[in-house]
C-alpha cells in the first residue's frame, strides 16, 4: 500500500460493485453468526445447509457469509437475511432445518419466516 | 384444516361470484381442494378491481380477474409456494414483516468496539476496508505526527479497558518520549476472567481493527514490532488472527514502508498457555520473552523498561479496538461518550441468571439496571435481582441498592467493585453470596503463581476459612479473621491477582454480612445453596406415596411403602435436590 488513493481506491471499488448489485436487486446476504458462541452452539451445519440449499436451487445472487458475535450469544446460531432495499431480518435459533424454510420462503419468496425471528422473542414484546 | 386460505374481495358481487367458481374449480384442477379454502370477505378496494389476499402469509394480490391471472396463482403460490411478484398489489412488495425494527437489544446499545462485529466477514480484508478500515492508519501515517497521534488519544480521554483504567494516552506518552530505538507494541488478549468473552468476541469479529489500531500505537511511539499474546484456548480468534495478518500483509498495511511514509511494521503472535496470572502485565511480557509467566515490581513501567528491557506499551484488545475510530473521527465525537471520567463506551459480558446472555456494549455511566432490564431482558423465571459480581474473581459485587449508579470507573471503585475487563455475572436470590466469594477464591487459589506468600499462602488459607463457614463450622472470631486476612493478603502481595484476590469476599461482607452470621450462627444457608446446612424433608400430608423419589435417589436414601408418606433417611441423603426437583405434588421441601 503506498498511499491513501490507493486504499480510497479498493474502498471505492468495493462499495461500488456492492451499490450496483443493489441497483440491480441482486445479491441477498446472508449471513451466519460464526463466532465461537455460534459454532458452539451448531452454526457449522446451519451454513452447510444454507450453501447446499442456494446451490440446489442455483442461486445465484444469494451469498452466503460468515460473520462474528453479534452480542446474542444464547440465541445462536443467529442468520440475518439481508434483502436489498429491505431492513434485515435476524433469526434466531436456526437449526438445518429451519434454514431451509428461511431459504425457501424469504430468500426465495420474499416473505420474512416471522415465528424465527428475533422480533418474536418474548422479552422484545415487552 | 386448510394450509392456506383465499379471500376474495371487490365491489362487484357477480365478478366475485366469478372469481370464487373459477377459484375452486382451478383448485380442484391442482387438488389442492382439500388444502386451500376459499372466502369472500368485505370491499377493500374503492374501484371495481378485485384482490386476493392470501392467509397465513398475507400476501395480497390486485387486479386478478381472468382465468390466466387465478390460474397462475394457483398453480405457483398455491401449489409450489412462490409468490407471483407482477400481480402483487402496489407496496406489497415490503410486506409488513419485512418492516419490522431491529431488535430492542440492538437499538439500545451504543456500538463503537462491536461496530463491524457481525456485519462483517473478520476473514475478509476488503469487507473492513469498505467499512473505513485502515482509514485511519492512513490519516495517521500520512497526516499526522507521531506526538499529535498521541497528543489526540490523550485528549480522547480513553482508559485502558483491561480493569485498571490507566489512561492509555498517558501510556503512549511516556513510550513516545523515551529515546530508546527500540521499542514494542503489545497487545493483550489474555483474557482470564470466568465469565468475560468480549476480547475473543473482538479478535472473532473484527481482527483487523485491532492491528490497524495496534500499527497505529507503533507509529505513534516509534515501534517497528507488535506482539499479540493471546491464549491458546481460544483457537478460532488465533486462526482469524493469523489470517487478518497475512491478509495485512499482502495489502501493503504491515511490512516495510507502509503508505510510502518509511515507517515499517510487523506483528506476531504469541501464544499463552491460559495461566490467569499472564494476564498481569509484567507477567505477561515475561511470558513473551520466553519465560515462566511471573510478575515482577513495578516501577519500572513497561513503558520505560518492558519487553527485552525496551520500552513496550501494552494495551487490551478493547483499548485497541477504539482508537482507529478516535484517530477517524476525532478525540471530541469520543469525548463526548461517557461521563466526565470514564469516555467513551463499555463492552460488559452479561452472564449468569440473565435472560439474555452475551455482549452488550454501552456507553460509560449507563447504570445496571438498563443493563440487566432494558438491554439483558431482566431475570429469568421473575426472581428477584440480588447482586451483580463485575471484574470476576479481581472484582466485587453491586448490590441492588446500587442499581442506578452510573456505572464508569470511579463509581464503581467508590462502591468497593471495580470495573474489571467487563464480566458482568447477573445473581438472582438463589444465589449463596458466601458460595459466590468461594467460588472465585477456589479459581484465585488454583491460579496464584505461587511467588508471594501471602498470594500463595494466604488465598489457600482464606479458602479454608471460607468452607468452615459454608460447612457451618465457623465461629464469629473466624470472621474476624477472615477479614483481617483479606487486608493481609491485599498489602503484602506483588501483583494485581494477589491484591485483588479478596475482593469478592471483602465485597461480598461489605453487603452481605448478614448472609455470613446467618451462616456462622444460625447454621443456615438462606439461599439454600450450601449442602452442609440444608436438609431435604417430606411433607406427610402432601406426599401421596407415589415412589418416584425412591425410583430416583441416586443413593436409596429414600424409604416408605406405596401410597403412604416416605421419608428420607438423612444420613444417607447427599442433598442432589433431584427428589424435590421431580415431586409432583411439591411434597419435599428443602430447609
Amino acid at each position: 500500500m503506498k498511499s491513501l488513493a490507493e486504499l480510497n481506491a479498493i474502498k471505492e471499488k468495493i462499495l461500488k460493485e456492492k451499490a450496483e448489485k443493489i441497483d440491480k436487486g441482486e445479491e441477498i446476504k446472508v449471513l451466519v453468526g460464526m463466532a465461537t458462541c455460534g459454532i458452539m452452539a451448531g452454526a457449522m451445519p446451519v451454513m452447510t445447509a444454507l450453501m447446499q440449499e442456494v446451490e440446489k436451487r442455483h442461486l445465484k445472487n444469494v451469498v452466503v457469509s460468515q460473520t462474528g458475535c453479534i452480542g446474542l450469544c444464547n440465541y445462536e446460531p443467529i442468520v440475518e437475511v439481508l434483502v436489498p432495499n429491505m431492513p434485515k431480518v435476524t433469526y434466531i435459533d436456526v437449526t438445518p432445518e429451519k434454514a431451509v424454510k428461511i431459504i425457501n420462503d424469504h430468500v426465495v419468496n420474499g416473505q420474512v419466516v416471522k415465528e424465527f425471528t428475533i422480533d418474536n422473542m418474548r422479552w422484545n414484546k415487552e | 384444516m386448510y394450509r392456506s386460505h383465499v379471500l376474495v374481495s371487490g365491489n362487484e358481487e357477480s365478478v366475485i361470484k366469478k372469481i370464487v367458481a373459477d377459484l375452486n374449480e382451478l383448485l380442484v384442477k391442482h387438488r389442492l381442494q382439500n388444502d386451500v379454502k376459499v372466502l369472500v370477505t368485505y370491499s377493500l378496494n374503492d374501484d371495481d378491481k378485485i384482490s386476493l389476499i392470501i392467509y397465513p402469509e398475507g400476501t395480497q394480490y390486485y387486479d386478478v380477474e381472468g382465468y390466466d391471472k387465478l390460474e397462475k396463482i394457483v398453480s405457483r403460490h398455491l401449489a409450489e409456494g412462490v409468490i407471483v411478484k407482477e400481480l402483487l398489489a402496489k407496496g406489497e412488495e415490503k410486506t409488513d414483516e419485512q418492516k419490522e425494527s431491529e431488535s430492542e437489544f440492538i437499538n439500545r446499545q451504543f456500538r463503537v468496539v462491536l461496530k463491524n462485529s457481525g456485519i462483517i466477514d473478520p476473514e475478509s480484508i476488503d469487507e473492513y476496508i469498505a467499512q473505513d478500515g485502515y482509514q485511519a492508519l492512513g490519516k495517521a501515517l500520512t497526516q499526522m505526527t507521531p506526538e499529535q497521534v498521541v497528543e489526540e488519544i490523550k485528549a480522547s480521554g480513553l482508559r485502558g479497558r483491561g480493569g485498571g483504567g490507566f489512561p492509555t494516552g498517558k501510556k503512549w506518552e511516556f513510550a513516545c518520549k523515551s529515546d530508546d530505538p527500540i521499542k514494542y507494541i503489545c497487545c493483550n488478549a489474555d483474557e482470564g476472567d470466568p465469565g468475560a468473552f468480549m476480547d475473543r468476541s473482538v479478535l472473532e469479529g473484527d481482527p483487523h481493527a485491532v492491528i490497524e489500531a495496534m500499527a497505529i500505537a507503533g507509529y505513534a511511539i516509534g515501534a517497528h514490532k507488535g506482539y499479540i499474546y493471546v491464549r491458546a484456548e481460544y483457537p478460532r480468534a488465533v486462526s482469524r488472527l493469523e489470517i487478518a495478518i497475512a491478509q495485512a500483509k499482502e495489502y501493503g498495511l504491515l511490512g516495510k514502508n507502509i503508505f510510502d511514509s518509511g515507517f515499517d511494521f510487523d506483528l506476531e503472535i504469541r501464544l499463552g498457555a491460559g495461566a490467569f496470572v499472564c494476564g498481569e502485565e509484567t507477567a505477561l511480557l515475561t511470558s513473551i520473552e520466553g519465560n515462566r509467566g511471573e510478575p515482577h515490581p513495578k516501577p519500572p513501567f513497561p513503558a520505560v523498561k518492558g519487553l527485552f528491557g525496551h520500552p513496550t506499551v501494552l494495551n487490551n484488545v478493547e483499548t485497541f479496538a477504539n482508537i482507529p475510530q478516535i484517530i477517524l473521527k476525532g478525540a471530541d465525537w469520543f469525548n463526548s461518550i461517557g461521563t466526565e471520567k470514564s469516555k467513551g463506551t463499555k463492552v460488559f459480558a452479561l452472564g449468569g441468571k440473565i435472560e439474555h446472555v452475551g455482549l452488550v456494549e454501552v456507553p460509560m455511566g449507563t447504570t445496571l439496571r438498563k443493563v440487566i432490564y432494558k438491554i439483558g431482558g431482566g431475570i429469568p423465571n421473575g426472581k428477584k435481582f440480588k447482586a451483580a459480581q463485575t471484574g470476576g474473581p479481581s472484582g466485587g459485587c453491586i448490590p441492588a441498592e446500587y442499581l442506578d449508579i452510573p456505572m464508569d470507573y470511579d463509581n464503581l471503585i467508590g462502591i468497593g467493585s471495580m470495573m474489571g475487563s467487563g464480566g458482568l455475572i447477573i445473581m438472582d436470590e438463589d444465589n449463596c453470596m458466601v458460595d459466590m466469594a468461594k467460588f472465585f477464591l477456589e479459581f484465585t487459589v488454583d491460579e496464584s503463581c505461587g511467588m508471594c506468600t501471602a498470594c500463595r499462602v494466604g488465598n489457600k488459607r482464606l479458602y479454608e476459612l471460607l468452607t468452615k463457614i459454608t460447612d457451618g463450622e465457623a465461629t464469629m472470631e473466624d470472621l474476624d479473621k477472615l477479614e483481617e486476612l483479606c487486608y493481609y493478603i491485599k498489602d503484602n502481595s506483588l501483583c494485581g491477582l494477589g491484591q485483588s484476590a479478596p475482593n469478592p469476599v471483602l465485597s461480598t461482607l461489605k453487603y452481605f454480612r448478614d448472609e455470613y452470621i446467618a451462616h456462622i450462627k444460625d447454621k443456615k444457608c438462606p439461599a439454600g445453596v450450601c449442602k452442609n446446612l440444608i436438609t431435604f424433608e417430606v411433607l406427610p400430608d402432601e406426599c401421596t406415596g407415589c415412589g418416584v423419589c425412591k425410583k430416583l435417589c441416586p443413593v436409596g436414601a429414600i424409604k416408605g411403602e406405596a401410597t403412604e408418606a416416605h421419608r428420607i433417611d438423612k444420613d444417607k441423603c447427599i442433598k442432589c435436590g433431584l427428589c424435590m426437583e421431580k415431586c409432583k405434588y411439591n411434597a419435599i421441601v428443602k430447609r
